[in-house]
């Protein structure tokens, strides 16, 4: 699966971008950041509140309990500061 | 007519009302409301320098073509056009254009209100902001989600 990071998510990792195989028993949005935060320093960094980080599942805002299904790209980012 | 696009320039909000009226006779309200970055200094006192708007390509015009077709589904707009910038800008600079025509002008008021609330809490922009000390990412507002969530 793509995963893509935006803004201080991305910072913290120092990734814009990488591919990963999903492990056993990971089948949502939180399992995912879940599993993430395990990964390293930046990744627990970037996950340390993982209520702020947001996410989209191909391209749609997901909700933590979203099922990854068969989707292809995942993005985590900041609470979005647009306008 | 109905225009999303995602730029690193600069846009013309005059010229872009204009081209949602022009040989129509339908169009009895255009709403066109313009984002700038303002200068405003930290609590501390550094003045901003600039604001680097990062964006997720794709899904931003995507996201913005979805909350134009919810404002369709709520008010009779005629047509409607939504301009974001990414990349860094100076104080006086635009950000973002939002352009709204309907027959009568409460739809085309309420349209592009609706359109930049939501715009601000579900469109992947993220503002960096560039001072003198340091550059720190703006944190989200609650009333922005307030205005948001206002339309139900």
């Amino acid at each position: 699966m793509k995963i893509l990071y935006f803004a201080w998510v991305r910072e913290r990792i120092g990734l814009e971008a990488e591919e990963i195989a999903l492990p056993e028993g990971v089948s949502t949005v939180a399992d995912l950041a879940a599993f993430l935060k395990t990964r390293g320093e930046g990744y627990a960094h970037a996950f340390e509140n993982p209520r702020v980080v947001r996410a989209a599942l191909d391209r749609r805002h997901a909700r933590p309990d979203t099922p990854l299904g068969a989707a292809r790209e995942i993005a985590f980012f900041p609470p979005m500061t647009g306008g | 007519m109905f225009t999303v696009r995602i730029q690193s320039e600069d846009f013309d909000p005059a010229a872009e009302s204009a081209a949602l009226t022009r040989g129509r006779t339908d169009v009895g309200a255009v709403v066109t409301f313009t984002g700038l970055c303002r200068a405003q200094d930290a609590p501390g006192g550094a003045p901003l320098i600039a604001l680097t708007l990062e964006h997720y390509p794709g899904m931003a015009e995507e996201e913005i073509g979805r909350l134009i077709e919810e404002a369709r589904a709520r008010w009779p707009l005629l047509g409607a056009t939504v301009i974001h910038r990414f990349g860094r800008m100076e104080p006086g600079d635009n950000i973002v254009l939002v352009v709204t025509t309907s027959a009568h002008r409460g739809a085309a008021f309420e349209a592009a209100e609706f359109l930049m609330d939501w715009l601000k809490t579900h469109a992947p922009f993220w503002k960096l902001e560039e001072r003198a000390d340091e550059n720190s990412w703006v944190p989200a507002k609650d009333s922005d989600d307030e205005a948001a969530g206002r339309w139900g």
